[in-house]
C-alpha cells in the first residue's frame, strides 16, 4: 500500500466504530484473512483496490467478506530497525 | 426493566475477532491448567465435545476436525472491559456479573423503546468490540435470565428478547421449562422441589413463597417472587455458575488516593477468596480492574483491566491478594480520579489437590509463618539463580506448563509486539 503510504512494518490506528465509505482505507476480513486494501466502486459495484496498480482490484460481490475496522492513522518508523 | 446481556461463546468470539478463519469452524478453548474444554463454539458443541471435557479425553477422530486453544486470558479480560465500556454508554446501571455477563438496570427508561435501545446497544457492541451479545428483558433479574437464554435459542427474537411477567407467552414457556433452567435451582434443590411436585418453572412461580423458605431457604423465596416478575435477588446471593468471583464495589466519593485502591482491592480479594474457599475452589488467574465515572465529562476518564495468571491454582488468600496488588500497581494512574474497582477470581477448578488443600486450612502461626519463610527462600533462590531453579511440587509430565500456552493466541489487545498483523 505504498501508494498511500502504508509500508510493510507500519502500524496502523484502526477506529472500528467508523462506518466504511467509499475512498477509505480499510481492514477487511476476505475468506478469513486480515487485508488492508482501499475501499472503492468500479461502476456500481464494490471492489477492493490495492493501491499497486500490479494487482487487480477484488470484487466484493459474492464474497465472504466483512469490513474489520476503518484505517485513520498509520505510524510509520524514519529510524531502519526501529519497531514500536 | 433489567436487562441482562450476555455476550455469545465469548472466549471464542473474542479468538474470532483477531482470526476470521476461524469463523464457522469447530473451535474450543482449553481451561489452562489441566486442559479441560472450557469455552465452545456453536460447531464444536455440535460434535459433542462437551463443557469441561478433558481434551484428551475427545474421540481421537472428532478431535482432528477441531481447533483446540490455550486461553488467553489477557484478551478475554481486555476485550470484556471494552464490551462493558460500550454498555455503559446505554445506561448508568452496569453491573458486571461475571467476564462475559452484565446486568443493567433501565429504569426510568420507557419501556416501550427498550427492545429497539437494546438492539442499538447490541450492535454497536459488535461493531465496536467484534464480540457478538444477546440481550434478555424482563423485570426480574431471574426472568432477565430466562428471556436472555431464549434470545440465544429462538432466531426469531434477533439478539433482544423481551419477557413481560404477565403475558400468556411468558406463562406457556415457564410451563414447559424445567426448574432445572432456573438461574440459582441447583441439581439437588431441583430433585427435592420434585418431591413437593414443583417441576416446571410455572410450578414454582406460582407456589407458596413462604412455604418453601420453611423447605429450602431465603433465596428460593425470592426466585419464587422474581418468577413473578418482581426483581429482589442481588447479585451477592447468587452463588456463580462457578465460573468466575467477582468482588467490585463502587467508592463512596471518588479517590485519587492511591491508598483507598490498595485497602479497596485488598478487602475485595480477600472477601473473593473467601467465597472461593467456601465453595472448595481454586482460581487459576485474578482479572483486577479500576474506572473513573463515565458520566462525570468534565472529569478524565479512565478504565483499565488487567488478568494475571496464577503460578499455580490457589485458594490462599495472601497469594491472591499479592497478585491482585501487582495488577493494581501496573495499573493505577495518579491524578485520576476513580469511581470503581475490583477483582475477578477466573477458571476456578475443585479443589481436588489435598497438598494444595492443606495449605488452605486455617493454619496455625507457626505453620503459616514457616509457609512464607519458604515462599520467601523460594523467591530468593529464583532470583539469584534464575527462573524456576526451585519449583513448587513437581513438574508435571512433558512439561506440562509450557506445554499448556503452546496454543495461545497472541495478547492481540495488550502488548505492543503481539498486535494483529494484516496483509495488503
Amino acid at each position: 500500500m505504498t501508494g498511500v503510504g502504508i509500508y510493510d512494518g507500519d502500524l496502523l490506528i484502526v477506529d472500528r466504530s467508523l462506518e466504511p465509505k467509499t475512498g477509505h482505507i480499510v481492514i477487511m476480513s476476505v475468506d478469513g484473512e486480515l487485508t488492508c486494501k482501499k475501499l472503492g466502486t468500479i461502476g456500481n459495484r464494490p471492489y477492493l483496490i490495492a493501491s499497486n496498480p500490479e494487482f487487480r482490484p477484488i470484487p466484493l460481490e459474492g464474497k465472504e467478506c466483512q469490513v474489520w475496522g476503518v484505517v485513520t492513522h498509520n505510524i510509520h518508523s524514519l529510524a531502519p530497525g526501529f519497531s514500536i | 426493566m433489567i436487562a441482562l446481556v450476555d455476550c455469545n461463546n465469548f472466549y471464542v468470539s473474542c479468538e474470532r475477532v483477531f482470526n476470521p478463519k476461524l469463523e464457522g469452524k469447530p473451535v474450543g478453548v482449553m481451561s489452562n491448567n489441566d486442559g479441560c474444554v472450557v469455552a465452545r463454539s456453536a460447531e464444536i458443541k455440535q460434535l459433542g465435545v462437551a463443557m469441561g471435557m478433558p481434551a484428551h479425553q475427545i474421540d481421537p477422530h472428532v478431535r482432528r476436525q477441531c481447533i483446540l486453544l490455550s486461553s488467553n486470558y489477557a484478551l478475554y479480560g481486555d476485550m470484556s472491559r471494552r464490551v462493558t465500556d460500550v454498555l455503559s454508554q446505554h445506561t448508568p446501571h452496569v453491573d458486571v456479573y461475571s467476564i462475559d455477563e452484565s446486568f443493567l438496570s433501565f429504569e426510568g427508561f420507557d419501556p416501550e423503546t427498550l427492545t429497539e435501545r437494546c438492539q442499538t446497544m447490541r450492535h454497536q457492541v459488535r461493531r465496536d468490540t467484534g464480540i457478538p451479545v444477546s440481550v434478555g428483558l424482563s423485570t426480574s433479574k431471574t426472568l432477565a435470565k430466562i428471556a436472555n437464554h431464549r434470545a440465544k435459542k429462538e432466531s426469531h427474537f434477533n439478539g433482544v428478547a423481551i419477557m413481560e411477567p404477565d403475558s400468556d407467552d411468558t406463562r406457556a414457556f415457564l410451563e414447559q421449562l424445567p426448574v432445572t433452567e432456573i438461574w440459582g435451582v441447583a441439581g439437588r434443590s431441583a430433585v427435592r422441589l420434585q418431591t413437593l411436585g414443583i417441576e416446571t418453572a410455572w410450578q414454582l412461580r406460582i407456589a407458596a413463597p413462604k412455604h418453601l423458605r420453611k423447605h429450602f431457604s431465603v433465596v428460593m423465596e425470592r426466585i419464587v417472587y422474581e418468577l413473578r416478575g418482581q426483581n429482589c435477588i442481588s447479585l451477592d446471593d447468587m452463588t456463580q455458575p462457578k465460573k468466575q468471583i467477582m468482588v467490585s464495589r463502587s467508592f463512596g466519593r471518588l479517590t485519587n488516593n492511591k491508598a483507598d485502591l490498595h485497602e479497596a482491592i485488598s478487602v475485595h480479594t480477600s472477601r473473593a477468596g473467601e467465597k472461593l474457599r467456601k465453595q472448595q475452589g481454586l482460581a487459576q488467574a485474578i482479572m483486577v480492574f479500576v474506572r473513573t465515572n463515565r458520566f462525570r465529562q468534565d472529569l478524565p476518564s479512565y478504565s483499565k483491566s488487567l488478568v494475571i495468571p496464577l503460578s499455580h491454582p490457589t485458594d490462599d488468600s495472601r497469594e491472591l491478594i499479592r497478585t491482585a496488588m501487582a495488577g493494581l500497581e501496573s495499573i493505577f494512574k495518579p491524578g485520576i480520579m476513580y469511581q470503581k474497582c475490583g477483582v475477578m477470581l477466573m477458571d476456578l477448578c475443585d479443589n481436588g489437590n489435598e497438598q494444595l488443600g492443606l495449605l488452605a486450612e486455617p493454619v496455625s502461626d507457626e505453620k503459616r509463618e514457616r509457609n512464607e519463610k519458604l515462599m520467601a527462600t523460594l523467591d530468593k533462590l529464583n532470583r539469584e539463580h534464575g527462573k524456576n531453579t526451585v519449583r513448587l511440587g513437581i513438574p508435571r509430565k512433558a512439561n506440562a506448563w509450557e506445554l499448556r500456552c503452546e496454543h495461545r493466541t497472541p495478547r492481540y489487545t495488550t502488548k505492543w509486539e503481539e498486535l494483529a498483523v494484516v496483509k495488503t
